[in-house]
């Protein structure tokens, strides 16, 4: 659906995208994760035909937007960074002069404006000036422009920047709604968030592609992936903590609290390995009073900023 | 056609929901009163024509037309809705026109608010009603290429008040090119051909012909070439500063 090939941007002596290239396909959510500066939003603004490239290709259902930008932008959906907005416009005509623009057929128009009122919920403030409407009120209104006509594939810079957890729950819903029948690709730098909706995660430092995988996968590489975490309330011996670094599927154990009535610790596991039989065979066997346990799934922060500042892959 | 109809409904929208709009009509025909009843001595010459009227609009359009203009793009880059905006599947050209063609209606209501000027003239005297309408074609037609170099600076700035002046100044060389003050300065002692190519950039020059109630297809040109000329180099602007 979406392919993108050796995208390159320069800004005077930076280069901000450096041959950037995956593909897309219906049903994928794509998370475009790095830091600050890395390149998502100026590679957004060439997907969606705000900039042009200086190298390279983005072809949308096999269509070249260098060759027919009209077409193929009618084809996408796009949240800019920031949301930005006709401030001095109503959310009602400012969805009323984008039906406009996209061409949608006026019979069809009313009734889509108000699905998509509906779906992000902004029939309160319809006919509010934009500019009074709090940040919560305006990404919807971006989101609802973005989604207006359908699009075939969703760009979403940061969809929920600056919103409460509530909000960011909704907008979040919302995309994985949509999801099976688009294509989606949202930037984000935060990561609950790839993990919450996104099929794929394609991490970017510098204006390069580092990382194309999966959130799991991902986390599969994080040091704490299958780790476990026990407070037990007595003192362990150093025989104990040895035994339990003993244990195969063991690779390390990090004690964050030691006292006489009470035992924190941490057990990291090797690559593919889960902890929990053997470590409560152990809690029984030497009847530990064990009073909490709990794995974990794996760190993205950690696997993040370790591919980020270069020490991985 | 649709997305030029479409953005200039919202930009015209635009400039009502503001005061802007209010600003400039009111601004503009006080001071077409004041200018052609004071300085311009309409009712002292007892003429039934409008000479004095139209006289002044190239110094009221110097700096109103500027203020009209200085939003246009500043607006949509400071506020980041250019990105917006030229994400839509429109064209660099349907923007820009569905722009500039908003202002202009702004600048040609106010001249239809004029009217009661024309009215009063036909009340007091008998005067030549076409020569009036060709002034008032010429007039709108002058506006446009002010509004259009206004539009391109706009595009240049992303600061409004920046925009307003150096536009501002840029339509002063194009009136002034045609005041007798510079040609003569010019003809002390640059050939014929310079004075001429100078005389003939102006708006004056041109204005005044078509004022004089000869639409003559050479001004008509000059004015639309005038306005195509800055609005091309308004899409240039934009392409060119987009990325920052």
């Amino acid at each position: 659906m979406v392919e993108i090939e050796g995208l390159t941007k320069r800004f005077r002596a930076v280069t901000a995208v450096d041959d950037v290239s995956f593909a897309v396909e219906r049903g994928e959510v794509l998370g475009f994760l790095g830091p600050n500066g890395a390149g998502k939003s100026t590679t957004m603004k060439m997907i969606t035909g705000f900039l042009a490239p200086d190298a390279g290709t983005v072809r949308i259902a096999g269509r070249d937007i260098g060759e027919e930008p009209v077409a193929v932008k009618s084809g996408i959906g796009y949240l800019p960074e920031g949301a930005p907005l006709y401030s001095d416009m109503t959310p009602g005509t400012f969805l009323a002069f984008v039906a406009e623009v996209r061409g949608l057929a006026p019979a069809r128009r009313r009734a889509r404006i108000e699905e998509v009122i509906d779906m992000v919920h902004i029939g309160s403030v319809l006919n509010q000036p934009i500019e009074t409407l709090s940040k919560g009120f305006k990404r919807r209104v971006g989101l609802a422009q973005a989604v207006l006509h359908d699009p075939q594939v969703l760009i979403l810079d940061e969809p929920t920047d600056g919103l409460d957890p509530n909000q960011k729950h909704e907008v979040r819903n919302l995309i994985r709604g949509m999801a099976s029948e688009k294509v989606i690709v949202l930037s984000t730098h935060i990561l609950e968030e790839v993990e919450a909706v996104c099929t794929r995660a394609i991490i970017v430092s510098r204006g390069r592609v580092v990382s194309d995988s999966t959130p799991q996968a991902l986390m599969e590489r994080s040091r704490h992936h299958n780790a476990l975490s026990l407070v037990v309330d007595q003192a362990l011996s150093a025989v104990d903590l040895e035994a339990l670094e003993a244990l195969p599927p063991a690779a390390a154990v990090e004690v964050s609290v030691r006292s006489e009535s009470r035992t924190e610790l941490r057990i990291f596991a090797k690559a593919g390995c889960s902890l929990v039989e053997e470590v409560g065979a152990l809690a029984r066997e030497r009847g530990w009073l064990l009073t909490e346990m709990h794995g974990e799934r794996g760190r993205l922060d950690e696997v993040f900023r370790e591919i980020t500042s270069g020490q991985l892959s | 056609m649709r997305a030029i109809r479409a953005i200039f409904k919202r930009e015209l929208g635009g400039y009502f929901a503001t005061p802007i709009a209010y600003v400039f009509l009111t601004i503009f025909v006080l001071l077409c009163g004041v200018f052609t009843f004071y300085l311009g001595r309409f009712i002292e010459l007892g003429q039934a024509d409008l000479q004095s009227f139209f006289l002044f609009h190239p110094w009221l359009y110097l700096f109103l037309i500027p203020a009209l203009a200085m939003r246009l793009w500043a607006e949509e880059r400071r506020g980041g809705t250019i990105e917006l905006l030229l994400t839509l599947p429109v064209t660099m050209t349907q923007a820009v026109l569905g722009k500039f063609f908003a202002a202009w209606a702004v600048a040609v209501v106010a001249l239809a608010l004029t009217a009661p000027i024309w009215l009063t003239v036909n009340y007091l005297g008998d005067p030549d009603n076409g020569v009036i309408l060709a002034a008032y074609i010429g007039s709108a037609l002058m506006a446009g290429a002010f509004l259009a170099i206004g539009t391109c600076f706009s595009a240049l700035c992303k600061n409004q008040v920046i925009a307003f002046v150096l536009s501002a100044a840029a339509c002063l060389a194009f009136v002034l090119s045609g005041y007798p003050l510079v040609l003569e300065f010019f003809g002390a002692w640059a050939p014929a051909v310079v004075v001429e190519a100078v005389s003939s950039l102006s708006f004056l020059t041109h204005f005044n012909a078509i004022a004089r109630g000869v639409i003559d297809l050479r001004d008509v040109v000059y004015f639309v070439s005038m306005i195509a000329f800055w609005l091309y180099a308004t899409a240039l602007v934009i392409d060119l500063k987009k990325g920052r």
